[in-house]
């Protein structure tokens, strides 16, 4: 990735891609120590596993995978001592469409995940944990493999880490290639070995009926990562670095038509969307105009240039009013894109230019959507498969009339009406493309 | 990726080597809580090695984890990535998702099709379009999780970044 390569733009602050990029830095644990890692397990291990947990909770740290929720809170899901077992599982089945953050940290900086996720094991109680990578990443599976036997050698893995008395074993599990294993159930269901199908919630949250029916707390690669961080930084600094309620930093990943795509490791709220574009990235290409952004990875509602939002914002005197702000000035924040009736979801924000016709992104769309249903629930296995139908009759000239309005009657149906938010991710590309660009998707009259 | 000389008149559970055993063996004992969970890495192993996994090789996984052959076929037939008919020696898995598809990937997809002898027209819908001379198979997979340098390929295991239709010769040269 060419961008990671330059030095950091003035707006980007490198905490979990610091390593990773820096030069000369190897994925190996010699390196990893030399630069003052495991220092945080050491100090973690001291401490009161309460106290690390509310360190957590302290530093706002929110989900990196896309439901953006808050990290401390759903791990004081877990009861200790409730005589369980507990599970961590790691999330690395990186596939939203328009995200790619995890793999550079597999690739350049594995301790670091590992790390994290020693630390939240032994505040949780866990002795057990799997980072469940996608198959697509081959080469990413053999470095945190490879990792994992490294820490185990050190002993920071494995029976007594560093004398504690703490045991954590730690395996890589291997996806095959299906997006719905992204969804927190169906990866559990498919590290149990079965079709993953997702669970429905209630009553299967993973922190309370998860990984062999025990607690089990599911977490993002980046997620765990930043664990790691709050420990070197301190909660409080790294809450400060974000906006209220939503600390740290995170990996903003931007592609499409700008002119330098890339994952950009960010404060929270750090940037607006104009400043993402137009700055980090380097505005659009040359003679091209801004048409359309998606920002949250592909199932987050589409937004259009020029529109305008009406947000909370807190005033001088810490007062929160409401403000109408255009597109580019929307702060790059969990609240302020829901605000905007979108979501910033896994920040894979995918740029269109106006020579992009958007029936034909739509189309694209749904047939990622149509091949990545797992068919498990009927108005998602076959409404998928009728928009995706539909959209390519309309590109082929051979729609009818009423298409745009049965596709947004499929697409309303979908959402809602499934077991999980596979229904909604597959339901808001088809609702807002065909809210913010009717006139791409008019059929006339033959 | 090991190399798979298995044909379809062979069965393949009555060429499993040591080696192969071995990381069976191994990789079992990953999941202490429960042997099923050894399913996916298990079929994995056998793909890996044999290049597809055929009605012995669902039996054999299945008896090994005390299982039904049901529950690995399950698997095999839900996951794109398994194959229950031998691919391409290399595989060209272009991604077709919307990043890559801006960047120009089905142009690519062709580029690569053509270059390597394939006739997309004989296609069939969930097969894996091969050239004749069994050397590649070239297919579309979702998305890649590499859109900020889009398109990209992934060749065996390989990841190709900002792949341009004349990469495509070289690419395919790489892997002769």
């Amino acid at each position: 990735m060419k961008s990671l390569l330059l030095p950091p733009h003035p707006k980007e602050r490198r905490i979990v891609f610091q390593n990773a990029w820096t030069q000369g830095y190897t994925p190996d644990i010699d390196c990893y120590v030399k630069n003052g890692g495991y220092a945080e397990l050491k100090k973690a291990l001291s401490m009161k596993p309460e106290e690390i947990i509310d360190e957590v909770k302290k530093s706002n740290l929110r989900g990196r995978g896309g439901a953006a929720f808050p990290c401390g809170v759903k791990w004081g899901f877990i009861r200790r001592d409730d005589g369980k077992p507990h599970y961590i599982a790691c999330n690395g089945d990186e596939s939203e469409p328009g995200t790619f953050k995890d793999r550079y940290i597999l690739h350049n900086d594995p301790h670091q995940l590992i790390e994290g996720m020693a630390i939240a094991a032994f505040a949780l109680n866990v002795h057990l944990a799997y980072i469940y990578i996608r198959c697509e990443f081959p080469k990413a599976a053999g470095i945190v493999a490879k990792a994992i036997e490294e820490a185990k050698a050190k002993g920071f893995l494995g029976k007594n880490i560093l004398g504690t008395g703490f045991d954590l074993e730690m395996y890589v599990h291997q996806g095959a290639g299906a997006y719905i294993c992204g969804e927190e159930t169906s990866l559990l269901e498919s590290l149990e070995g079965k079709r993953p199908y997702p669970r429905i919630k209630p009553p299967y949250f993973p922190a309370v009926l998860g990984l062999y029916m025990s607690p089990t707390i599911v977490n993002n690669v980046e997620t765990f990562c930043h664990v790691k961080q709050i420990f070197r930084i301190g909660a409080d600094e790294y809450a400060k670095m974000g906006t209220p309620g939503d600390g740290g930093t995170r990996v903003m990943c931007v592609s499409g038509d700008v002119m330098r795509p890339g994952p950009y490791e960010i404060p929270v709220g750090g940037v607006t969307m104009g400043e993402l574009i137009n700055d980090v990235c380097g505005g659009m290409k040359p003679g091209r105009k801004l048409k359309a952004i998606i920002p949250g990875g592909s199932s987050s509602k589409i937004m259009r240039a020029g529109e305008t939002y009406r947000i909370k914002v807190k005033g001088p005197d810490g007062e929160m009013t409401e403000k109408e702000v255009p597109l580019l000035d929307l702060p790059m924040d969990a609240a302020s894109l829901a605000s905007a009736g979108t979501m910033i979801g896994s920040a894979g924000v995918i740029v269109m230019d106006d020579s992009r016709n958007m029936l034909w992104a739509l189309n694209n769309l749904n047939t990622f959507y149509a091949h990545e249903s797992c068919g498990q629930c009927t108005p998602c296995r076959e409404g998928v498969l009728w928009i995706d139908k539909m959209t390519n009759r309309m590109i082929k000239g051979e729609g009818i009339p009423q298409d745009p309005a049965t596709l947004k009657n499929v697409a309303d149906n979908i959402a809602g009406r499934t077991v999980c938010a596979f229904g909604e991710a597959a339901s808001w590309p088809v609702q807002s493309f065909l809210e913010k660009f009717p006139e791409e998707f008019s059929v006339s009259g033959k | 990726m090991d190399k798979h000389p298995a044909s379809s008149t062979t069965r393949q559970a009555d060429q499993i080597p040591a080696e192969l055993l071995c990381k069976i063996d191994e990789a079992v004992t990953h999941y202490p809580v429960s042997k099923r969970s050894a399913s996916l890495p298990l079929i994995h192993l056998w793909q890996n090695h044999f290049g597809f996994i055929d009605e012995s090789g669902v039996d054999w996984i299945a008896a090994r984890l005390d299982l039904q052959p049901i529950n690995i076929l399950e698997l095999v037939t839900f996951y794109p990535w398994f194959r229950q008919h031998a691919p391409g020696k290399t595989i060209i898995r272009v991604c077709r998702t919307l990043s890559c598809a801006m960047a120009g990937s089905y142009e690519l997809r062709e580029k690569f099709c053509k270059a390597a002898g394939i006739d997309l027209s004989t296609e069939v819908p969930h097969g894996t379009p091969t050239s004749p001379d069994g050397k590649y198979s070239v297919e579309f997979v979702e998305c890649l999780a590499s859109c900020g340098s889009a398109p990209v390929c992934l060749v065996n295991d390989d990841l190709h970044e900002d792949v341009t239709e004349s990469d495509v010769p070289k690419i395919l040269g790489q892997y002769a």
